[in-house]
């Protein structure tokens, strides 16, 4: 028998599972994140996974990753480096081995730990036979072996039972870190409900794997990370792109029509269609396209009709829309373009996450063809920003550009359920019979938008499109001046929309050293780094951007009572290019990391810290 | 009831109801024109409700369509017409929409959305002017464009082989496929009304002339000297006979259609094949499809028409489903669903 193991008690802790992409790491992760979060800690994760769906097994290319900090403080960000790995072959160990603190624990499945393995891992050296081995706690175990032993008298064959070894590495993990196991239980039986030697033996594995840590005394430490003291109520896990397709629906609800989604699958947005396609008892009309182009008419179709119309895609596919976006400009129609950025450009790194659109959703477009652009900035916000996005949309008639991004779509985190009560309504201004000729144009004198007739309103017959229209008739016209009026007026409109914009939050004093300017997915890293920064008493706030056009009101203001402004984001400086075009007497600094990977805690601070003291970056 | 009420009750739906005021720019000549007074005559034949009708365009010279007719009318962008009739029909199946498209619009630019609109049979009435030409751009080849021709893009001659829309759309498993000439009236609105009654893409092309960049590209077929021998009119359950003299059929020779003289080597009326538009089989659609001039005279009329589901009648009928299976839906219960846990 082992002896008690000692207990130490963590605020926080990341942890990474690693495997082959068809090792079943990203359930493994899901599934450890659901348990902590029902447990009461806060978390973030972080989903790394190639584009390819199998890489060669055994190689670097097909490792795929999923990275979860939980604490029992707040969590804001799945957390710069891991305390610990789980690494189900040498090439996961390749692969994440830079990111892992040294000190940390290291799970690695020894029967995966071959001559041949290590070959196609491209390794020269076995690292567990150099000098690295004394910077980490490396656990040897033989997971795969353990896993057939266990279940030696089921009738899975041998790579049925192989599947199962995620869930020894599991129960491992959920015995280093003190967890229950009661709501995996649930889950597995409730994921193979008609399979029931399926679930038999994923609970096998799971509790051996439990087991073995427990009684192997490989471990001296176990960790417990007390539930965090987070806002009261009903919390449930919610990935972004889980978020913007209940969103739509609420949109939908809110502005009492049916919400229409014409989409084309592509990484990393497909999620939003599946979660929709799901939801036909509210009336969700969803059509997967046969191309990009397609989907986004298909929604102006829709918006025509009288729907609360939507299309959801990533970079290449918002280069494909662009001209029917100026459609829905000049036609002034309500819609809202999801944009889950990836990095670009072309195919780019399809399943890694970047800022690289901001200028594409701003300008990207022939003509004068201005929209309002809003960001969202955690997982869950995806939810209340589709709403808002929805209801500029319908009470500006404008097609509105929501942008997310790959680290908020595919991470999660957990969600306090809103109350929809709360939320205001979304109004349309329809048409009332009025005399004739029908003016399909005239504009509310506050908003600038056009009434939403539809076809099949009674005595409203009239015709729109992409010629210029004349002011208020509608009709094609060539006028010169009414064309300058019109570009006028579309432009007018979308600034308008800072009646809904709420003033900019700052996160600090007003005045300072620093001020630190991001927008989108950034959030997280972001307000961990400033707020740390501020603890350690620098003079520093951070500007988090939801609304990027327009700018909150107050944003000027903000801006000019800082000695130093710094623009922080996944790109070559996109906002950065529009705040100094738009604030010419501010000098804005930029800090700019493109990877295809999400802002490090350490790496911002650091450069903050270098900024405030004045060295020559 | 005063005098004027009363003449508006018992008014009657002319094509009048469904002009509009703005003036026609169409060259003089066009084929156009006839096309449009076909398509006004058939809604006010069909007795429709203005406001229920729909006209959605593509690009091109066709694509001016919507301004003249007066029901509500959405002139899109290049190649997208039926993308976004799509949207509009599904958002709303109550409403009449009519796709007005050309050559280019739908067979070039808009390729794809126009093959997927047929596969998935959503209800368009969907008309395709085929001219062989780019007229609103001035003269260039398009898919349908006759190998050889010269045009301005093609001052050497077209190269390219051209696209034939009736074989494109059986393969593309159309359900209803028709053609017309825009010289005859009669048939167009003959054919509109039946589209018009048709669940589904019901899919016209009409063979439709440019006066200034292609002029007779269709006189071989719509001539007065040759369309008796030229075109094979087709009517279902009819024998398909043609010719001046009514004197020449189509048979069915092993695995081929052939053209034979009726009274020669035998053969008499009862030899000949009878048109079938409603056969399950796309076969004899598709060896119709492939009849062109000069060894086969070209088909005109319904040459394909079966019935399938409607794309936006299938989704209604999904979501109805789902609303009575799962009663009482409300947003927060939705929001609360899966695995839920408190925080006190």
């Amino acid at each position: 028998m082992s002896s008690e193991p000692e207990c130490h008690e963590l605020e926080k802790v990341t942890i990474k599972f690693a495997g082959d992409s068809g090792d079943g790491m990203q359930l493994t992760g899901s599934m450890f994140s659901d348990e902590s979060a029902v447990f009461g800690n806060d978390l973030a994760t972080f989903p790394d996974y190639p584009a390819e769906i199998r890489a060669p097994a055994g190689t670097v290319a097909g490792v795929s990753g999923f990275q979860v900090q939980i604490g029992s403080v707040d969590v804001h960000t799945p957390g710069d480096t891991a305390d610990a790995l789980v690494a189900m072959n040498p090439a996961a160990f390749k692969a994440n081995i830079r990111h892992i603190r040294k000190g940390a624990t290291i799970v690695i499945d020894m029967d995966a730990w071959t001559e041949d393995e290590l070959q196609k891992a491209e390794m020269e050296e076995d690292p567990l036979k150099t000098d690295l081995v004394s910077s980490y706690r490396i656990i040897q175990a033989p997971i795969s072996a353990m896993t057939r032993e266990t279940l030696k008298e089921t009738t899975l064959d041998l790579k049925g039972k192989d599947r199962c070894k995620n869930m020894f590495a599991l129960g491992i993990m959920f015995w280093l870190f003190n967890r229950p196991l009661q709501n995996t239980e649930k889950y597995l039986k409730k994921k193979f409900e008609k399979k029931p030697d399926i679930i038999d033996a994923n609970v096998k594995v799971l509790r051996a794997g439990y087991t073995y840590a427990q009684t192997i005394e490989l471990f001296s430490v176990n960790y417990k990370i007390r539930p965090a003291k987070i806002k009261k109520g009903v919390y449930r896990q919610i990935s972004g792109n889980q978020a913007v397709a209940l969103g739509i629906v609420a949109a939908s609800q809110k502005a009492d029509r049916d919400a229409f989604l014409g989409s084309y699958p592509i990484t990393p947005a497909s999620d939003i269609l599946h979660e929709l396609a799901k939801y036909k008892e509210f009336g969700v009309k969803v059509i997967q396209a046969e191309d990009e182009i397609g989907g986004i008419c298909m929604a102006i179709g829709a918006a025509y009709a009288g729907d609360l119309a939507f299309t959801t895609t990533s970079g290449p596919g918002l280069s494909l829309k662009a001209e029917a976006i100026g459609l829905a400009v000049i036609a002034e129609l309500p819609l809202v373009i999801v944009n889950v950025q990836r990095g670009g450009p072309s195919t780019g790194l399809p399943t890694k996450t970047e800022q690289s659109d901001l200028l594409q959703a701003m300008y990207g477009r022939h003509g004068e063809c201005p929209l309002p652009v809003i960001a969202a900035s955690t997982p869950g916000n995806c939810f209340e920003y589709t709403l808002k996005a929805a209801k500029i949309a319908v009470e500006y008639m404008t097609p509105v550009i929501l942008l997310t991004d790959g680290y908020l779509g595919n991470g999660s985190e957990p969600w306090l359920i809103p109350d929809m009560d709360k939320y205001p309504p979304i109004e349309s201004r329809v048409p009332k019979i009025n005399k004739k000729p029908y003016m399909p144009y005239k504009r509310d004198q506050q908003t600038l938008a056009r009434e939403w007739c539809v076809p099949g309103m009674p005595d409203l017959a009239h015709r729109i499109g992409g010629l210029e229209k004349d002011d208020r008739s509608g009709h094609v016209s060539y006028v010169p001046q009414n064309h300058e009026f019109m570009v006028r007026i579309r432009a007018e409109k979308v600034e308008r929309v800072v009646e809904l914009v709420p003033d900019q939050k700052l996160i600090g004093n007003k005045t300072g050293d620093l001020l630190v300017i991001s927008w989108g997915g950034t959030f997280g890293s972001l307000l961990t780094a400033v707020t740390e920064m501020q603890a350690e008493g620098n003079k520093v706030s951070l500007a988090h951007i939801n609304y990027l056009n327009p700018f909150p009101e107050n944003l000027k203001k903000i801006i000019n009572n800082f000695k130093q402004v710094v623009v922080c984001e996944l790109n070559l400086g996109q906002l950065h290019c529009i705040l100094q075009s738009q604030f010419h007497n501010t000098n804005f600094l930029k800090y700019n990391k493109i990877q295809g990977q999400p802002f490090m805690i350490g790496e911002l601070k650091w450069h903050f810290a270098s900024l405030l003291a004045g060295d020559d970056l | 009831m005063s005098t004027a009420e009363k003449i508006t009750e018992e008014k009657k739906i002319t094509r009048k109801d469904f002009m509009t005021d703005q003036a026609v720019r169409w060259c003089p000549g066009c084929g156009d024109y006839a096309v449009l007074v076909s398509v006004q005559n058939a809604l006010a034949q069909l007795e429709k409700n203005k406001d229920d009708v729909v006209f959605v365009s593509g690009i091109g010279c066709s694509s001016r369509f919507p301004y003249y007719v007066d029901t509500y009318g959405f002139h899109t962008i290049h190649g997208r017409a039926v993308a976004v009739a799509t949207g509009v029909k599904t958002a709303n199946p109550k409403l009449d929409v009519w796709v007005i498209s050309g050559d280019g619009d739908s067979l070039s630019i808009g390729g794809n959305h126009f093959i997927h609109a047929i596969r998935r049979n959503i209800g368009l009435k969907y008309l395709v002017f085929n001219n062989e030409i780019y007229g609103l751009t001035k003269g260039q080849y398009s898919p349908t464009t006759k190998q050889g021709a010269v045009t301005k893009s093609s001052p050497f001659g077209s190269l390219e082989q051209p696209f034939n829309p009736a074989s494109l759309c059986i393969g593309a498993e159309s359900s209803f496929y028709a053609r017309v000439t825009d010289t005859n009236p009669k048939m167009m609105t003959e054919i509109f009304v039946a589209a018009a009654k048709h669940k589904g893409t019901a899919f016209i092309e009409i063979l439709q002339n440019c006066v200034i960049f292609n002029n007779k590209t269709h006189e071989q077929i719509t001539g007065k000297e040759f369309r008796d021998d030229n075109q094979l009119v087709l009517k279902h359950g009819e024998p398909m006979i043609f010719g001046q003299n009514k004197d020449k059929g189509i048979v069915l020779d092993k695995t081929e259609l052939k053209v034979v003289r009726i009274g020669e080597n035998g053969i008499t009326e009862a030899d000949v094949l009878k048109h079938d538009a409603h056969a399950e089989s796309p076969n004899l659609a598709f060896m119709l499809s492939r009849f062109t001039l000069p060894q086969y005279p070209v088909p005109i009329g319904i040459i394909r028409q079966v019935d399938r589901p409607a794309y936006e009648e299938q989704l209604h009928a999904q979501i109805k489903h789902a609303k009575e299976k799962k009663k009482a839906v409300d947003l927060n219960q939705l929001l609360n669903s899966g695995d839920t846990w408190e925080v006190d």
